[in-house]
């Protein structure tokens, strides 16, 4: 399989409060609250670290099988990429 | 004439007296002769009547094309352009659908300046202003009947909330001298809900919101600083899912909720609610 690159919108509104991230679609205005296993992906999603890493990483964080650490970090980036807040490529992003 | 709300100026124009004399009527104290320091000037364009439904929002569209935001919905079509300051409305001759439009203007004005519009009643007592945010039903309109005597009503609908600046020359009269307190202002507006009576034209340091929720007993109950920005984001008045505007509002939520007191004020429908705003 390809590896996957996930990288944050540069338009997205997010910031912390707490320990909890919330962020707000830039193109609906629907607003997300991640939890732990979204924060540490949002985190990682800068265009440069493979899905197969995060997912490497949520498994040494959070004590889940890898099975079901992918099925969740897949379900996650769906969901935010529908909403213009992750991108998704095939390619790591150009470094600005 | 000019229609002053939250010491925003927008001055209408249109040809027709009888119409004229309808906007009077309806804005009261928010009216004023004058149109200097007007913030948007908008000409009206009368249609042929047509029946109207009151309040019904979810068909509004708002979008920005060529610099210039386009305001529809069933009622009314209106084509501002924030870098001018002009704009025209094409309505019947009704209160409700320049109402509508005088809504999302100051909402997509304020966005600029970290103000915003909420679904929320508002009152003054003791030069403080206090904020009753919550969704139809939440117990605005039903907290604003029970006010007591000791407290201005500022709407029971939709509250006005601006960051303190400088007085300006056509802002309506200060309740206490100086603004002081959560940085921000709360203001009186015309925007009125079941209670179908326009807010008093006042405005007063922000003190505190708080979400309504209907209880057996009245409480205070604190709130989570993320709770406190999903429930005001939930409940600000937010149009146009414009990229630029949708981070002003997020920003402005945040900044908001850092400054200024947010908890639950859990409570039963009699005036004793009351007094636990102080």
């Amino acid at each position: 399989m390809n590896p996957v690159y996930l990288t944050r919108s540069k338009k997205v509104a997010a910031r912390l409060l707490g320990e909890e991230m919330m962020i707000m679609s830039p193109r609906d205005a629907t607003l997300f609250n991640l939890n732990e296993v979204g924060s540490v992906i949002w985190n990682a999603a800068d265009g440069q670290t493979p899905l197969d890493e995060i997912v490497a990483r949520l498994c040494d964080e959070f004590d889940v099988t890898p099975e079901m650490a992918r099925q969740d970090a897949e379900a996650f980036v769906q969901e935010l990429a529908g909403h213009g807040i992750l991108q998704v490529s095939d390619r790591p992003a150009e470094s600005v | 004439m000019t229609i002053t709300i939250g010491a925003m100026s927008i001055q209408l124009r249109t040809d027709s007296p009888e119409f004229a004399a309808m906007l009077k009527d309806r804005y009261g104290s928010f009216i004023h002769p004058a149109s200097n320091g007007a913030a948007f000037q908008l000409d009206i364009d009368l249609i042929p009547l047509r029946a109207v439904a009151e309040d019904d929002d979810e068909d509004i569209s708002v979008r920005l094309e060529s610099g210039r935001w386009i305001i529809q919905r069933g009622d009314f079509r209106a084509e501002c352009d924030p870098a001018t300051g002009r704009g025209t409305v094409r309505q019947s001759a009704n209160p409700y659908s320049i109402d509508g439009v005088l809504r999302i203007l100051h909402s997509l004005l304020l966005a600029r300046e970290g103000g915003f519009l909420v679904h929320a009643a508002s009152a003054i007592r003791n030069g403080r202003a206090f904020l009753f945010a919550g969704v139809s039903g939440a117990g605005k309109t039903t907290l604003s009947r029970l006010a007591p005597p000791d407290v201005a009503v500022l709407t029971d609908e939709i509250s006005y909330v601006r960051r303190a600046t400088e007085p300006r020359p056509t802002e309506p009269r200060p309740t206490e001298p100086r603004p002081s307190g959560s940085g921000y202002l709360a203001f009186g507006t015309p925007f009125a809900g079941e209670l179908a009576r326009i807010g008093e034209n006042l405005r007063a340091p922000l003190a505190a919101v708080y979400l309504l929720a209907q209880g057996p007993e009245n409480r205070i109950e604190p709130v989570a600083p993320a709770e406190a920005v999903r429930a005001l984001l939930r409940n600000i008045l937010f149009f146009a899912h414009d990229e630029e505007l949708v981070q002003l509002v997020f920003r402005a939520a945040f900044d908001f909720v850092s400054q200024v007191s947010v908890q639950r004020l859990v409570f039963t429908p009699d005036a004793r609610a009351w007094e636990l705003i102080v």
